[in-house]
């Protein structure tokens, strides 16, 4: 079973993506803040790395910029697609983040929740 | 304060691009102005004063008069200016605050909504459909009326993204009007585009034109009562492209017609309490239009319809 983390801070949508993603056949882990989420990217010994991680910008401790920054610097976790999924869409944030690597930038007030899913399938290779 | 502060307080340029206004509006520059007007007025007070006046006591004493009399009322309005520009640069901030804010929520609640009517986690009853498309419906108006309000704020705070490209108008427009022939067909209403042979390009961007013809299309459909026509002319004039958009709507009442751009203005024409909008729509249309050196304008006449026109550069 393929594992999702999604770094985003309210709970709520959480719990949204976790009920969707668990019905197509997903794992998902959460993370609530970015500081969280680098851990849960790369676990120590044992724990298995995700496949792909959902990340918001907006985040608590660390910012989505940086969290995206050393995931695609740390040699352990920069083959990990990338999605942002995040309520920011200025021109500059969208080239910053597929600068830094990102798979896919996702506006959340463009998109299904459908298509964000069939989005997650097709960074996953599905 | 440090170095490094005061010389960004010198920058007149940076601080008037802050408030988003053009230099002439900006009460930096306008201080400077002034500054440059008070030397002027000092100058010609000595040298009328010193033809006039033997004493150059007296004279050099009329003289700082004078300077330190305009100097107190140039910083007195300027420094008023700026409390009222920065007053309204921080509301601008405000409302782009509050509306990043509301945008998760709402997009989460449109993604439950979606998630409930798919029936993903188990049947749903007609009537619960219903209430779900109400719940729907209006999410959608929350959402666009953020939107909306989002890009008012980046209008008056001038961080509305620009990113320009070569595009095809004629294009855009076939695909906005094919975007709106739901809703089109739903109001009873005919979308007819005419359109001039070999149109050049033109260097814009396609965000911001999109807004400004989905804003005029939509509106064009909305105000049209029972059964009608949109039509859509697409032409060269001069160095411009120029665009016409006419429909036989309720027309806007003449008394109203001077308010029409303004921020959250609604005609009070026989459609207000039937029609749904924020009033931001043109506001932002003409921002957008008249950013590029054009213009935007209509005429009306109510109860026969609406022609809006538009023109943009070539180049």
């Amino acid at each position: 079973m393929k594992k999702i983390l999604f770094i985003e801070d309210e709970s709520a949508l959480q719990k949204t993506f976790g009920d969707i993603l668990r019905q197509e056949g997903y794992e998902m882990i959460s993370a609530l803040d970015g500081e969280i989420g680098l851990r849960l990217a790369n676990p120590p010994a044992g724990g298995g790395k995700p496949d792909l991680i959902l990340l918001d910008l907006i985040l608590p401790k660390i910012h989505g910029f940086e969290v995206l920054k050393r995931l695609k610097t740390d040699k352990e976790t920069k083959d990990i697609p990338v999605i942002v999924l995040t309520s920011l869409e200025g021109i500059g944030d969208v080239d910053k983040v597929l600068g830094l690597g990102a798979t896919t930038y996702l506006v959340k007030a463009q998109y299904g929740l459908e298509e964000v899913v069939e989005k997650i399938k097709k960074a996953l290779g599905e | 304060m440090k170095l490094k502060e005061i010389l960004a307080q010198l920058n007149i340029f940076a601080q008037c691009k802050k408030y988003g206004l053009p230099l002439w509006q900006c009460p930096n520059f306008l201080f400077l102005l002034m500054g440059l007007i008070i030397i002027g007025s000092t100058l010609g007070v000595y040298l009328i004063g010193s033809r006039y006046v033997q004493d150059p006591q007296v004279v050099a004493l009329i003289t700082l008069l004078v300077t330190a009399i305009l100097f107190i009322i140039a910083f007195i309005v300027t420094r008023s200016f700026e409390r009222l520009v920065e007053a309204n640069r921080m509301k601008s901030e405000f409302i782009s605050v509050v509306s990043h804010q509301l945008r998760s929520p709402l997009s989460n609640l449109r993604w439950v909504i979606e998630l409930l009517m798919s029936g993903r986690f188990g049947k749903i009853e007609e009537k619960q459909t219903e209430y779900f498309k109400i719940l729907k419906e209006n999410n959608a108006r929350m959402e666009e009326l953020v939107s909306d309000l989002l890009t008012v704020s980046r209008i008056e705070t001038a961080t509305l993204p620009l990113k320009k490209k070569e595009i095809s108008l004629e294009e855009l427009i076939k695909e906005l009007i094919s975007e709106f022939e739901p809703f089109a067909k739903a109001s009873n209403v005919e979308i007819e585009l005419k359109s001039e042979p070999n149109l050049p390009k033109i260097f814009a961007d396609p965000f911001q034109i999109r807004l400004v013809i989905e804003n005029l299309l939509d509106n064009a459909i909305r105000y049209i009562k029972d059964k009608g026509k949109v039509e859509i002319k697409l032409g060269k004039r001069g160095e411009s492209l120029y665009f016409e958009i006419k429909d036989n709507g309720v027309g806007i009442p003449k008394e109203d017609q001077k308010y029409i751009f303004q921020k959250f203005f609604r005609s009070e024409n026989i459609m207000r309490y039937q029609t749904q909008g924020s009033g931001l729509g043109l506001f932002i249309a003409k921002a957008i239009v008249e950013k590029s050196g054009e213009k935007i304008g209509f005429e009306s006449e109510e109860g026969k319809g609406s022609t809006f026109w538009f023109a943009l550069p070539l180049k």
